[in-house]
């Protein structure tokens, strides 16, 4: 009992009570409704589970298709170490949405008719489609890991074999739904506030998702070397900050000349809850990870890079809280008179979903060969031929002695 | 022949009659100047204005293109050729999306249902085909022609509703309309051929230049609708939704989802182009290595 009790340290009792109070929550939400569960009415008919739990919650895992991406479709193939942590992430993310979507839904039991009602003109049924397929195409991209560790040899080279297919066909359907939860907004242009609605929310919607894939790869890794001992390059994390940096310039660029074109920059000194709501996603998002960028002693250390993209993960999850939620506030008040803010058991199961997200991905890093430095050498790589393994394997390897002109 | 329906505010004295034969013909509990919910799908509001109080009704606008339809993930929402937007309970998996995109604010939902329904105004479409001649199974609920359960909107019909349910459905001249229609005894609220009630719309605010405000609400809003209103007053002074455009709502995310089969073609063809090329340039890098290491070690 005392062993016990010493091994409960201050985050795992936080994250035992953030638990409870979802178990709680659970049990009103499925026994007495949405009603009884939620702040949601029939004027705010979507809350934080759609907003965070689905709309970032699907963003956040972008890092997945990114890194897959950059080392198996572009062969950069320096950051192969941050791949399986970022499938990872965007494995556990993508069970994650599915999980708070069955708490959102108000039939959970009939999801599966997405399957055979198909109705092509809603950009809700792509979205379901896609997630569908992708969450498929992530747990195929995330079994080597548990291949390997269990030595299924057979099983890896089928794997293996379908690799490239596999990558390209993830990117294309995160490319299509990460817009596509954009596109969800389009429909109600009169209902949004300017600053965030825009035809070209789609774009918006992937090139920012790109930015926090990197963003959150670069988290995950700091935090998980300061947990499990794992280094990684710093090297490394510096390049990905800066595409994320780079991808971020870009895409602020095209959201100011958005604005500028629908008018929309009229408003910037209203003084205004949206107002004030965008200033923070822009600070978050952009002005502090620029600030800490041209630092001089930037590129030198881990906690500046983390620092950085821990507030472009921030400053995202505010411009999706923002576009689904702020962005509708005004509508509420001046149709209805209402406004609307989570209720405390919303609250609870979004953080007991992300808690839960914590604590899967620390099994995961605990128990599966997820950084490079885990066990011995990984059996399996997507460049290296299994011929190599071979006795020739030895002779084409760059022998530095020997490598002279 | 698209039916719709044609509400002229000026005739209305607020009796509230169509609010209490709505809730009588969907059987819900019977409440004086209800709000919209799931138990009442129309409302009347009275507004004081420089004519005096007028009664601002609301229901559902039965869109030509609904917003809501093409919301809908699994196509529960549809827009029947009969002209009314109706809603099949057996589809929906109670996303509220519907809800977000209605530029009406028109679904309602069962927040305290463990099996909620979305809500909404049908035109009495299901309750309109109700006849008497269809057969009763041994429970004592109505069948349809195919044999299942009469159902209107996820509820089934007891025969002994059966009676009640066609009398609030059929007109005077023995025609079947919307409930609401055939309550209203000040012939304020009509329902007709579509074509035929646009026509009389626009007899009447022609005629009647000093009467009417020169617009007929419904008839461009979101491209066009199925529920049009007449008044005295302009429509913003009434609480109308009249900044909605004219565009049909769903267009905005088509524009986008048709590009889709092009942007998957010409996305995936560059992805495995790059991949291609960079995959080649790594074998042949390996190549060279190889034979650069041979060479070195004949050489040795």
């Amino acid at each position: 009992m005392k062993q016990f009790l010493s091994r409960i340290t201050f985050w795992k009792a936080t994250a035992g009570l953030f638990l409870l109070g979802g178990l709680v929550t659970t049990v009103i939400r499925f026994g007495w409704g949405l009603g009884a569960s939620t702040n949601l009415t029939d004027e705010t008919p979507w809350g934080l589970w759609i907003g965070f739990d689905v709309v970032t919650g699907v963003g956040l895992a972008a890092g997945g298709f990114t890194l897959a991406g950059i080392v198996h479709v572009f062969h950069i193939k320096r950051f192969e170490p941050v791949v399986r942590p970022a499938i990872l992430t965007a494995f556990l993310g993508y069970c994650l949405v599915i999980v708070g979507l069955l708490f959102d839904l108000g039939r959970p039991w009939s999801i599966w008719h997405a399957l055979i009602y198909q109705n092509p003109h809603s950009v809700l049924f792509e979205v379901a489609m896609c997630v569908m397929i992708y969450t498929s195409v992530l747990a195929l991209e995330f079994s080597p890991v548990v291949l390997e560790r269990f030595r299924l040899q057979k099983a890896l080279k089928v794997i293996k074999y379908v690799t490239p297919v596999l990558i390209i066909l993830g990117i294309l359907l995160s490319m299509l739904h990460q817009s596509s939860l954009g596109s969800l907004y389009l429909i109600v242009p009169q209902k949004m506030h300017p600053y965030w609605y825009s035809p070209m929310l789609p774009v918006f919607f992937f090139i920012s998702a790109v930015a926090v894939g990197l963003g959150m790869t670069v988290v995950e890794s700091y935090l998980s070397a300061r947990a499990f001992q794992k280094t990684l390059e710093t090297p490394l994390l510096r390049d990905l900050s800066k595409m994320m940096i780079g991808v971020l310039l870009v895409y602020f660029t095209m959201r100011g000349i958005d604005l500028v074109r629908r008018d929309a920059l009229g408003f910037l000194f209203d003084g205004s809850f949206e107002t004030m709501m965008l200033y923070l996603e822009v600070s978050l998002m952009l002005i502090i990870p620029l600030i800490l960028f041209n630092l001089r002693n930037w590129g030198r250390s881990r906690q500046g890079m983390f620092f950085s993209a821990f507030s472009v993960v921030l400053g995202f999850m505010t411009n999706r809280l923002n576009v689904t939620m702020t962005s509708l506030e005004a509508y509420y008040r001046e149709n209805f008179g209402v406004s609307y803010f989570p209720g405390i058991g919303e609250l609870m199961v979004t953080i007991s979903i992300v808690t839960l997200g914590f604590v899967l991905f620390g099994l995961a890093v605990k128990y599966l060969p997820i950084f490079p430095d885990h066990e011995e050498e990984t059996v399996l790589r997507l460049d290296t031929k299994p011929e190599n393994s071979g006795p020739h394997a030895m002779h084409a390897r760059p022998v530095p002695g020997l490598n002279r002109h | 022949m698209p039916h719709a329906i044609l509400v002229d505010l000026t005739e209305c004295v607020g009796c509230g009659a169509c609010t209490t034969a709505c809730q009588q013909v969907h059987q819900f509990p019977e409440v004086e100047n209800p709000t919209m919910d799931a138990q009442n799908f129309t409302t009347l509001r009275a507004i004081e204005t420089e004519d005096g109080e007028v009664y601002a009704r609301q229901m559902c606008q039965h869109c030509q293109d609904p917003a809501c339809a093409s919301a809908c993930l699994v196509g529960a929402l549809e827009k029947t050729r009969d002209g009314a937007v109706t809603w099949a309970a057996n589809k929906c998996i109670g996303c509220r999306y519907c809800m977000v995109a209605c530029p009406f604010d028109i679904p309602k939902y069962e927040w305290a249902s463990n099996n909620p329904k979305v809500r909404k105004c049908t035109m009495c479409y299901m309750e309109r085909q109700l006849t008497t001649d269809l057969k009763v199974d041994a429970e004592g609920y109505v069948l349809d022609r195919s044999g299942e359960r009469y159902d209107i909107d996820g509820h089934n019909v007891k025969a002994e509703d059966r009676d009640m349910i066609i009398e609030l459905t059929t007109n005077a001249d023995g025609k079947r309309a919307s409930a609401c229609s055939v309550a209203c005894p000040m012939n304020s609220t009509m329902f007709g051929d579509r074509a035929a009630l646009i026509g009389e719309a626009q007899r009447r605010i022609k005629d009647n230049p000093d009467t009417y405000v020169q617009k007929i609400y419904g008839l461009k809003e979101v491209g066009g609708t199925s529920v049009f209103y007449l008044s005295s007053v302009p429509f913003e002074d009434l609480g109308f939704y009249t900044n909605v455009g004219t565009e049909n709502l769903p267009d905005h995310t088509w524009r986008v989802l048709e590009k889709i089969p092009d942007i998957v073609v010409t996305a995936g063809v560059a992805l495995g182009a790059v991949y291609w090329i960079t995959n080649r340039r790594e074998e042949v890098r390996k190549f060279e290595q190889d034979v650069k290491n041979q060479r070195s070690q004949k050489k040795a």
